[in-house]
């Protein structure tokens, strides 16, 4: 179980034959994922880790049939390979690519609407069911099968977390990474819907930042729905100057809006758990959680 | 990128787009030579990118050439919130009956771009709309379908414009549109544009910020900001030219992580046990010990740091490639400061034996090294 991705998703890598996607591809095989093909255009008919590659998505799904493609196409052409993804039918696409144009973002999710697919990212770590399937680029030993379930903003912090809560027991259902830029696909409200009809789901972990209002709309639904399952957040940014980039194209506070405190606050009056500190994260999920 | 005044009106005016004439000036002789092609009076403005430059005294108005070029000289000769103005631009003064807003920007929660038209104008667009949301009307513009003439004749009709002035503000609308997409633009306003007593509109005052991801497409002024005229320190300006993501903040503890929101954790941690830190510095994922080894050259750079704390949790970053770079720096900048190091994940052991067999000293928890680097920056104040 969990949510997205199982042991039965199949997927294409899109930009198979660059560096990252070559060593990617080699890890995620090696946690059990199962990549049936890989894309890149003008190298068809080449063998990366024994996956056959296709010049196109379409030639690949004549051969395999997928569900899922992750994308590692550098920023330029990445928005493009998703379009590709799109149109082929594909409902579940992960975007690693970083430093994607808004504006090239905009088209994606926009079509990805009218095409009712899932786009995670872009500029994310990616998402992994722990012990089925990994679509991602992160450290595995960090994570461990279990009951809860993270969605987060941010690729090391959410290694940070789910490494003290796997040492504390908890186990993971599902983590995504919803990714670091302004404009992403899945957000908060969609992963806690999934998350809400997942039986294996005991309780979820959100990792916020400062910058839009994306948190501040997720407390307004969990207030709303009375969400049924324990939530506990993290909200990075608590020292942040406004006007300034960190890091993340998205993490900025535009003058009074996108700050830490009007997030932590909104969650709080939402009946969401605020961890202080990153490793309060577990001993807040202790005591929710019968483990 | 923002974009200075001089700089985002040239673009508009090639749209089409009624901008006051003028020129730029980075001597104040120059004023003279171009306000006598002018018609008087003028405005002399500085061109800085800092917020708030009407208010801080960057805006001049004179009504001769002599007295123009005087107005230049005083600004030039000026800093505008710590930044020195380095030109100005000058042009003919416009006479303004009423003051209007018009921009494009993007919604993030909508995921799309959204067109904003205000007929009140001058001052930030995110005060109006608190102080008079019904003056405000959004567009989420759909980039399949685009933003079309009579989405524009709509919007200026709700701000209160018919007939031919209709018309006119919806063609500059049109045009603003089409110059914030063909430039990445992820703010592009006109903000105040003004309304002539012969019924007219000018853009007073342009705004442009370009998606820094898009930088790759317009190559002009990526140039500008790396090898020309910036307001980045020369802190700035190492990071960006080497790929690391560095923000200045106020305080004396410097710090180096790799992922943003690790790094925002960790400038949390420290506050939270009573420190205050320096710097933002990601180094992003995968770093070589180069990278790593210049990330510490920029930090130290700073002479208010007095202690470091470099926080890493390897991913796809490996920290033998830390640790070499930690040494590196030590050997060609030369570390003096106290150095706190948290070393987890990939490559783990290794760098740890790097590290302790110089005899540095690598710890394993986050916040304990946190405590640790905020009690040596007291101890090193005290001294």
């Amino acid at each position: 179980m969990g949510i997205i991705i199982d042991k039965n998703t199949h997927a294409i890598v899109q930009g198979i034959t660059g560096t990252q996607g070559r060593f990617h591809t080699k890890l995620m095989l090696e946690y059990g994922t199962k990549i049936v093909a890989g894309v890149t255009p003008g190298k068809g008919g080449a063998r990366i880790q024994d996956i056959p590659v296709y010049d196109t998505i379409e030639a690949a799904l004549e051969k395999h049939p997928a569900d899922a493609s992750i994308i590692f196409v550098p920023a330029p052409f990445a928005a493009e390979a998703a379009l590709e993804a799109l149109e082929n039918g594909i409902k579940i696409i992960i975007v690693i690519t970083e430093h994607i144009p808004i504006k090239d973002a905009v088209n994606v999710m926009t079509y990805a609407k009218q095409a009712n697919a899932t786009i995670i990212g872009p500029n994310t770590p990616g998402i992994i069911t722990p012990g089925e399937c990994k679509l991602g680029i992160m450290p595995v030993h960090i994570f461990n099968p279990g009951e809860i379930g993270m969605v987060s903003r941010s690729g090391t912090l959410t290694y940070e977390i789910a490494a003290s809560l796997t040492k504390s027991n908890l186990g993971q259902s599902t983590c995504i990474g919803l990714g670091g830029d302004p404009i992403t696909g899945l957000n908060f409200i969609d992963a806690l819907k999934m998350f809400k009809k997942d039986t294996k789901t005991k309780a979820v972990v959100l990792i916020g930042e400062i910058g839009g209002n994306l948190e501040e709309l997720t407390a307004e639904y969990i207030a709303k729905q009375r969400y049924p399952k324990p939530v506990v957040a993290f909200i990075a940014g608590r020292s942040a100057p406004a006007g300034k980039r960190m890091g993340h194209a998205g993490a900025i506070i535009m003058g009074k809006a996108g700050t830490a405190k009007s997030k932590i606050e909104a969650l709080r009056s939402a009946g969401v758990k605020i961890a202080e500190k990153p490793s309060d994260v577990a001993r807040l999920l202790s005591r929710l959680v019968d483990v | 990128m923002k974009l200075f005044e001089h700089e985002a009106k040239t673009i508009l005016a090639t749209y089409g787009i009624p901008t006051p004439t003028g020129g730029l000036a980075k001597k104040a002789r120059q004023v003279r030579e171009i306000a006598a092609e002018l018609k008087a009076p003028f405005a002399i403005k500085a061109q800085v990118l800092v917020a708030g430059r009407g208010k801080a005294g960057g805006i001049l108005f004179a009504d001769s050439v002599q007295d123009a070029e005087k107005a230049a000289e005083r600004l030039l000769n000026m800093r505008i919130k710590g930044i020195p103005v380095r030109s100005v631009w000058i042009e003919e003064k416009i006479r303004t009956k009423k003051e209007l807003y018009l921009g494009v920007t993007i919604d993030r929660a909508n995921r799309s771009h959204v067109a904003i038209a205000s007929a009140v104008g001058g001052i930030e667009i995110e005060e109006i709309a608190k102080e008079a949301p019904e003056k405000v009307v959004k567009f989420l513009v759909n980039p399949q379908h685009g933003f079309h003439s009579f989405h524009a004749h709509q919007m200026a009709r709700k701000i209160g414009y018919s007939g031919t002035q209709l018309l006119s503000l919806g063609k500059i609308f049109e045009s603003l549109y089409r110059a914030g997409m063909d430039y990445d633009a992820e703010l592009i306003e006109m903000n105040p544009i003004a309304e002539t007593f012969d019924g007219k509109f000018v853009a007073a005052d342009v705004r442009i910020i370009i998606d820094d991801n898009a930088l790759f497409r317009h190559q002009q002024y990526k140039k500008r900001l790396l090898e020309g005229e910036s307001e980045l320190t020369p802190q700035e300006l190492s990071a960006i030219k080497n790929d690391l993501a560095y923000v200045k903040l106020d305080g004396d503890i410097g710090v180096i992580g790799n992922g943003a929101g690790l790094v925002m954790a960790t400038l949390d941690t420290i506050q939270y046990y009573g420190g205050k830190p320096a710097n933002f510095l990601d180094v992003g994922g995968g770093a070589t010990s180069e990278k790593i080894a210049t990330a510490l050259g920029i930090v130290l750079s700073d002479p208010n740091v007095k202690a470091l704390f470099i926080n890493i949790l390897g991913g796809i970053t490996r920290c033998d490639e830390v640790a070499r770079g930690i040494l590196k720096a030590r050997e060609e900048v030369g570390v003096a400061k106290p150095v706190v190091i948290r070393l987890v994940g990939t490559n783990e052991e290794e760098g740890k034996r790097i590290l302790t067999e110089a005899g540095m000293h690598v710890l394993e928890s986050m916040e304990e090294a946190a405590q640790e680097v905020v009690e040596m920056s007291q101890q090193v104040g005290e001294g």
